[in-house]
């Protein structure tokens, strides 16, 4: 999936993140996290970011994640809501999302 | 014999009530991708559900997803990922006719046989919200075998017949005949919610009435209710020590091969049998009445 145009998915209330993507320089993907459990849990939240990112085949662009101590399924609903609004996606391919 | 009292409403774009409603332990979960979501959150909603739905803490629950009308943009799609990601429930809004549930029952056997789940496995559930939907209860509670109940929905029935939420006398005609029509299709009823959260003396008082109708629970929009709920619902315990006795008495008269069996002197039939396993059963998940 290519990322085409800026995008926003979630909300900075606790147990939620915002993740904003973009098709940044255009010369790889780039992946920043900040999350108020960074310490504890930061390389578990960037496995999951790029584990769905790998999913949804996005191989390009800047993904900006703000975490607010979101639970994983959160994690990969707002990432996937971000990428298929960013790449203005009209169909769903369900296998990628589980 | 599935105990249906409280049905919690989860908005489906709240990521902090989706990740943590379980621990309210209502018999129910319903996350709502209709009313409670915005338009422009619908996609976000859609996929937090599919998610959370998967979470393990919601095998103890039985999930249920409220999806947006089939005649809108986001029906078919809400139906894909709540089938897809294993709720027990499909919750259908603003059911007006049978041909609506069957409408449903179709798209949810396509998506199983499509993602490799067992057909028949996804259970439906009928809110109805319209004079239509009253009148037409009947044949909407036998429209299909995946039903496991119906519901009436207050807010859109009394905007129908323009009227408003007052004491009750306005619902009382659809809470009958949404009531008798789960009845003779053997399927459970639900009623609608009470949206005064600071109001507990009415919302007991409309529990009450409820429950003596014989609605199997109620909607509810707020953790807070739950206990209440099951407490209103609750057995006395000299109703749990009558129902104990007579289960015990039954048995035996099984045991013996009788046909009919008394206890003091009063026959005790199967509908009075099944009342009181009713009975049992609803102590066994909170007690007695407080």
């Amino acid at each position: 999936m290519k990322i085409v145009k800026e995008a926003l998915a979630g909300t900075l209330e606790s147990s939620d993140l915002l993740v904003k993507v973009s098709p940044g320089s255009g010369t790889g993907l780039e992946v920043v996290i900040s999350s108020e459990v960074m310490q504890q849990f930061g390389l578990q939240i960037d496995r999951v970011v790029r584990d769905t990112l790998a999913r949804l085949g996005v191989t390009a662009g800047l993904v900006v994640v703000e975490d607010k101590g979101a639970l994983d399924c959160a994690i990969q609903a707002r990432v996937q809501t971000a990428v298929m609004r960013g790449a203005e996606a009209q169909t769903i391919d369900w296998s990628a999302l589980s | 014999m599935k105990l249906r009292r409280s049905m919690l409403f989860l908005p489906g774009a709240n990521a902090a009530m989706l990740s943590t409603a379980f621990v309210y332990k209502p018999d129910s979960i319903m996350f709502d991708l209709e009313d409670a979501v915005s338009l422009r959150e619908k996609d976000s909603a859609r996929l937090l559900v599919f998610h959370a739905l998967q979470l393990p803490v919601y095998r103890e629950t039985e999930t249920v997803v409220r999806i947006n009308p089939l005649n809108t943009p986001f029906g078919h799609l809400d139906l894909e990922a709540a089938v897809r990601a294993g709720v027990d429930v499909v919750r259908l809004p603003k059911t007006d006719c049978a041909e609506d549930v069957e409408l449903l029952e179709r798209e949810v056997e396509r998506i199983e046989r499509a993602c490799g789940r067992e057909v028949g496995s996804t259970k439906l559930m009928a809110a109805i919200e319209s004079a239509s939907g009253v009148i037409n209860a009947l044949s909407i509670a036998k429209a299909s075998p995946r039903l496991t109940g119906i519901a009436l929905a207050g807010f859109d029935y009394v905007m129908d017949m323009q009227t408003e939420r007052g004491d009750g006398t306005e619902l009382f005609y659809a809470r009958c005949a949404v009531l008798h029509a789960a009845r003779a299709a053997k399927i459970d009823a639900f009623d609608v919610v009470w949206s005064d959260l600071n109001d507990e003396a009415g919302f007991l008082k409309e529990v009450d009435l409820i429950k003596r109708l014989g609605f199997n629970g109620k909607s509810l929009i707020n953790p807070r209710q739950i206990e209440l709920l099951h407490n209103a619902y609750a057995p006395t315990e000299e109703e749990v020590e009558y129902a104990g006795r007579v289960v015990a008495a039954a048995a035996e008269g099984e045991r013996k091969g009788l046909g009919v069996v008394s206890l003091n002197g009063k026959m005790i039939d199967g509908p009075v049998i099944d009342h009181a396993r009713r009975v049992l059963q609803r102590a066994e998940a909170s007690g007695t009445r407080k």
